[in-house]
């Protein structure tokens, strides 16, 4: 290692280079390489951490630009995997970088998190991050926590030196329908730069030891009011007595959904007059919709399927093809010989490939 | 009685706090512990009933339904929220 390098933070005195050489010894995993992934690799790889794990399946969409500040408009397409591993190389030709092309699973989770010291979870869902925590509780891993909603984001570092988990804090996993995502809700794009930027220095101080981590503490960040508050909780027995992972993460992903990606999708669109339903709110079709479609918010498909044909088949469309998945189990659960198809990936994958 | 709101709370209710009113000057008794606090928001604003996982601080601190509440106390609703 050059130890000009890394002589900025070595000089510190309450850093220096023993907690420099802990960096390098040092095996984090960062999974999810969106708006808070992103912050979270470019610091620790710059700072210098010894092994960084990358894991992501997604693909570069122009709707993340706003907050994805690692992708350019180039890379629109392309895999965010393989993108983001060849720009933080460039930025640290030392690091060892693990990737997994993959999301975070059930079956491959324990598999993967055994692998390292410290996680990260930079994901954008419930059913991840519940897999992340209970997953780090059974390994006994620490992992740095980091939300987003809206203009706000929360961060604390989970069980760490037996300290509290998620599952003390929030002990049962919302559903799909109480809490939206960032893509159907959105974010400012600035709050997960913020927001990923502590979770990156929680991960430096639970490495090196220098300062208090974050653990027993929730910090909540308005960026509307600039305001940050710490809120502290305790452990709750019962959040550690897992042993073994749940048998299902996602009540809507374990219902077999009959997906269409976007480009058999076009295919049909172009050649044949096809029945698609878009299920986002009306506010949502009116900014932006695609031609030949009629729109059924999905807080009304209950009381309005008569305006869908039964007897014709039905593509639901919605803006990140969860909505969706959730109107096609409405409506396959009370008309389950309709013919239903669900647009993968939603407006997001088709604007990528069809704007 | 003020109450700070968060995630989505904020956007049910509309309104970043709430002012609680601290005796029954309106005819209504107001909440003396996080349990009677929790069954008033959710009468006022039923689609707080369907969080199934809120966290509520009460001066900085988790607080549990049995929670007594203070006229000075500051209160916080504070759900999980699932963006990256």
């Amino acid at each position: 290692m050059n130890s000009q390098r890394y002589i900025r933070q070595t000089t510190l005195r309450d850093f220096g280079p023993k907690a420099q050489q802990k960096l390098q010894n040092a095996r984090v995993l960062v999974i999810g390489l969106g708006g808070l992934g992103i912050p979270v690799l470019q610091y620790l790889n710059a700072m210098g951490v010894g092994t960084l794990g990358l894991i992501e399946q997604d693909i570069i969409e122009i709707t993340n630009l706003q907050r994805q500040v690692l992708y350019g408009e180039s890379d629109i397409g392309k895999n965010k995997l393989e993108v983001a591993l060849q720009k933080l190389k460039d930025q640290n030709s030392t690091t060892n970088f693990k990737t997994y092309d993959t999301f975070l699973t059930r079956n491959n989770a324990l598999e993967i998190i055994r692998d390292f010291d410290l996680v990260v979870d930079a994901s954008d869902n419930f059913p991840t991050r519940y897999l992340v925590n209970d997953a780090c509780v059974i390994l006994k891993k620490p992992f740095v926590y980091g939300a987003l909603h809206s203009f706000e984001g929360q961060v604390s570092v989970f069980n760490y030196d037996k300290g509290p988990t998620y599952r003390c804090l929030f002990p049962i996993m919302p559903s799909a329908e109480e809490i939206p995502n960032c893509n159907d809700n959105g974010v400012l794009g600035v709050i997960p730069g913020i927001i990923g930027n502590l979770q990156a220095l929680e991960a430096v101080k639970v490495i090196t030891g220098v300062g208090t981590v974050l653990s027993g503490q929730l910090l909540i960040f308005d960026g509307l009011s600039a305001s940050m508050q710490k809120i502290n909780f305790k452990s709750r027995p019962e959040s550690y007595k897992i042993t073994e992972l749940q048998e299902t993460y996602d009540a809507v992903n374990c219902f077999i959904v009959n997906d269409i990606d976007v480009n058999a999708f076009q295919r049909l669109r172009t050649t044949a007059n096809i029945q698609v339903i878009d299920v986002r709110s009306s506010d949502e079709y009116e900014n932006y919709h695609l031609s030949d479609t009629k729109n059924v918010p999905l807080s009304a498909l209950e009381e309005h399927t008569e305006e869908i044909n039964l007897k014709e088949e039905i593509y639901l469309l919605c803006q990140s093809g969860k909505r969706s998945q959730m109107a096609y189990q409405l409506l396959k659960e009370r008309f389950p010989t309709a013919s239903i198809f669900n647009v993968k990936g939603g407006l997001n994958h088709y604007t990528a490939q069809y704007s | 009685m003020n109450i700070l709101l968060f995630g989505i709370t904020k956007d049910i209710i509309g309104s970043s706090s709430l002012s609680m009113p601290v005796s029954n000057t309106l005819g209504v008794e107001s909440p003396k512990t996080v349990g009677e606090l929790k069954e008033y928001l959710g009468n006022t604003y039923p689609d707080l009933q369907k969080l199934s996982s809120l966290a509520i601080a009460v001066n900085n601190n988790y607080a549990d339904d049995a929670t007594v509440l203070n006229t000075y106390d500051e209160v916080a609703l504070i759900p999980p929220v699932s963006g990256g």
